[in-house]
């Protein structure tokens, strides 16, 4: 690998260029390249090339725990445009790449990680396009069909899992990532953006903004989604954070579960929608035998948590993209809901059918 | 002449272009299908030939024009049976497709769901939960959702736990000459537009054929369906779905069931030997909140249908008594006979158009939506004659070409 990758590099030194690998800006607008490695994103030491920054947010979407590592690479003199709701809009030529890893031990999270695959979000002319390269011996090579890869790793309470990590299917990313009929990326909005890189730092927001990455920045007013996992945040704003990340992309009216009426986009305000009272659609048995998607103050009554704690397919959501529960993300919505106040009795009438 | 013949041309020319992929059992069979269904092309047709196919996985497609056909429902068999991830066994996102000739048994969701899909037929299929009927079996057998141009033709769905053939949210659509047996709800047409349920079998489930409409969903007001030529017979099977569950409170024996929908018609079905109503007219029994919804059922009519040996043990609170009073049996149709709701949030509004029937029927005057059915004044409806019809509704001849 590192042998290939030396006559190009040794040409750039002669010519005068600089000495890293450089982003085949042309490439990737046009063509599905068959190895990751084509598009110059990372050198053959997994280093980032000129341009690829770094992003975290603020609340990520669990994914059996594997460490995520964001990037996003921009056409040179290009800027994504602000937009308060929804991803930034980001210029034709824009890739995100999330890397997935994980590490042996969860508890040292930055130690013995296991590189799985790398999904691209490339930004076309004709719309956006994912991809996922699954990693191999000699290079991350493109997957559309998707791939289960067995992983073992210790979790963060100590104990050992072995799970089979879904790499998801070319229409698997679109279930997600859509929004009517189109692509969108899910990560990189203003409110989950707005918090500092790594956790720590100046907003990246202000980041990106003063490094003309971002345009269009207003003085004041960004929204910000909560980080799920701060005890010092509101609960309120943690879990519809928590929600927002990990149903949101489905359970929106542009997205894939537009027909359950359950929307749980940050913005949203009516109660029905976001659960409450809620009666079941076409949950079918997914229903776990409760009446509502929330019942105020009873979690355990609740098919939100239901389909949440489960991993039967079938019951399980979201439906694909994680084979364990999440623990924690569960323990929150569970004291969200038990923290709601009991509704009152009218609410809850019904009457049999004749 | 000149258009005609480059029409024809361009017909031709796609056709040419159009390709059969073929897929045979054994190897990675996973991957094989879900690979053909990510590199079909438009006009392609994905051919599964005959064996059995053990998926882990649910399969997608989401490219416009395919089409997806095996060598029939019980030679092609799709088997779900170890499946471990994904909410049906066949999902389709795209437009246009056809998917015909294939069993898929056992799937841990759905069995085959459209999604936005603009154009789907779904023909000669067969879904089954090969176990009989459980609670833990899939919710729904074929499952179009908030679809448009949809087919559903000569197809069976067996043991689903909610309804076997469901359409939900949808336009435009056609269910016929399919057999649903041994679900909690044999069809079912739910906040849909525009749809004729023609020449079907329902039997053996705890409700037949029902027509559907609830709150706080993106399309509802369902209206316009006509029932007709449908054999919807002895549908006494115990109701199995799980509680909280609109299905789980359609009471075992129901025939037909029509809730909250408008322009309905039921006309020359033979429905027999279910326990309880052969056709019951219901107003949404739940409270709601949603301003724009209206519970209520307006301008039902039934006519010309064959009613023999209904109503003898009816399942339903006071349905016992109802019957005694009536003689021992009820009669072919059961009114709620709510007329009015309060809107939330202020205001009441009454229903624009009433509830007609050629056959004996009953209504239990409830009159405000809600009022509980203790307080039901039962009393006779009075026959009407009827000869409605309406215009049968009609898809695109290309779809219905490639389904034939």
């Amino acid at each position: 690998m590192r042998r290939m990758l030396l006559a190009p590099v040794l040409l750039a030194l002669l010519l005068g260029a600089a000495p890293s690998i450089r982003v085949q800006g042309d490439l990737l607008l046009t063509t599905d390249a068959p190895r990751l490695a084509d598009y110059g994103l990372f050198d053959a030491d997994e280093v980032p090339a000129a341009g690829v920054r770094p992003y975290t947010l603020n609340t990520p979407l669990f994914s059996d725990g594997a460490e995520k590592y964001r990037f996003v690479w921009l056409p040179p003199g290009n800027s994504a445009q602000y937009r308060a709701s929804g991803a930034l809009a980001f210029p034709v030529g824009t890739v995100l790449v999330k890397r997935f890893g994980f590490p042996a031990d969860m508890r040292q999270p930055v130690r013995d990680v296991r590189m799985i695959e790398t999904r691209l979000l490339i930004h076309r002319p004709a719309g956006w396009v994912a991809l996922s390269y699954v990693e191999q011996p000699g290079g991350a090579v493109l997957k559309r069909a998707g791939v289960k890869v067995p992983v073992q790793f210790i979790d963060k309470a100590g104990r050992a899992q072995a799970i089979d990590y879904a790499v998801p299917n070319q229409n698997q990313c679109k279930t997600c990532h859509q929004d009517g009929e189109a692509i969108t990326p899910l990560g990189p909005t203003a409110g989950n953006l707005n918090g500092g890189l790594f956790g720590e730092g100046p907003s990246q927001l202000m980041i990106w903004a003063a490094a003309g990455r971002l345009a269009g920045l207003p003085a004041a007013g960004w929204p910000i989604l909560a980080r799920w996992d701060d005890a010092a945040e509101p609960l309120d704003a943690r879990a519809r954070a928590y929600l927002a990340v990990n149903c949101g992309h489905c359970h929106s009216r542009g997205g894939f579960a537009s027909n359950s009426g359950l929307y749980l986009v940050p913005e949203e305000t009516t109660p029905a929608h976001l659960g409450v009272l809620k009666r079941p659609v076409a949950a079918g048995r997914g229903s776990g035998g409760h009446e509502f998607s929330i019942l105020p103050g009873q979690p355990d009554k609740s098919i939100l948590l239901h389909r949440m704690i489960a991993s039967e397919p079938g019951i399980m959501m979201p439906q694909f993209g994680r084979a364990l529960a999440h623990e924690e993300g569960n323990a929150l919505i569970r004291k969200w809901i038990a923290a709601m106040p009991a509704p009152t009795a009218p609410t809850l009438a019904t009457t049999a059918t004749p | 002449m000149r258009m005609a013949l480059l029409i024809a041309l361009l017909a031709s020319s796609s056709l040419a272009q159009a390709k059969m992929i073929h897929v045979g059992p054994g190897g990675n069979a996973q991957e094989k299908l879900q690979t053909a269904l990510i590199e079909a092309q438009p006009g392609d047709t994905v051919h599964i030939a005959a064996g059995r196919y053990a998926l882990a996985d649910g399969l997608s497609l989401d490219v416009d024009g395919v089409t997806v056909k095996g060598d029939g429902p019980d030679k092609t068999i799709l088997d779900f049976t170890a499946q471990k991830v994904a909410g049906e066994g066949l999902l389709v996102t795209s437009d246009n497709v056809v998917v015909r000739d294939l069993g898929i048994e056992n799937a841990a969701g759905n069995g085959v769901k459209s999604k936005g899909s603009d154009g789907i037929a779904l023909v000669n299929l067969r879904v089954e939960w090969t176990g009989g009927p459980k609670s833990t079996n899939g919710a729904y057998g074929l499952y179009p959702v908030s679809s448009k141009n949809v087919l559903i033709d000569r197809s069976v769905v067996k043991g689903a736990s909610d309804a076997g053939i469901y359409v939900g949210q949808s336009q435009n659509i056609i269910v016929r000459g399919s057999r649903a047996e041994m679900n909690v709800a044999g069809i079912e047409i739910e906040n849909s537009y525009d749809a004729d349920v023609v020449g079907n079998t329902a039997t053996n489930n705890a409700g037949g054929i029902l027509v559907f409409d609830l709150p706080d969903l993106p399309q509802q007001g369902g209206r316009n369906v006509r029932l007709t030529n449908n054999q919807v017979i002895d549908n006494n099977h115990a109701n199995f779905a799980a509680p909280g569950n609109i299905v789980a409170g359609v009471p075992s024996g129901t025939g037909i069931m029509v809730m909250a929908n408008s322009n309905v018609m039921v006309s020359g079905n033979h429905v027999m030997g279910n326990n309880g109503s052969a056709v019951m007219v219901v107003a949404y029994t739940q409270a709601f909140t949603d301003k724009a919804y209206n519970p209520l059922p307006r301008a039902v009519a039934i006519a010309g249908n064959h009613f023999m040996n209904n109503g003898k043990s009816p399942s339903f609170a006071g349905g016992k008594e109802i019957a005694a009073a009536m003689g021992g049996t009820l009669p072919p149709v059961m009114w709620d006979g709510v007329t009015r709701y309060t809107v939330p949030g202020g205001g009441e509004k009454s229903a624009d158009g009433g509830i007609a029937s050629d056959a004996p029927g009953i209504t239990l005057n409830l009159g405000l939506q809600g009022t509980s059915p203790a307080q039901a004044k039962p009393a006779p409806l009075t026959p009407t004659k009827l000869a409605a019809d309406r215009p049968a509704i009609v898809l695109p001849a290309a779809l219905e070409a490639r389904a034939k």
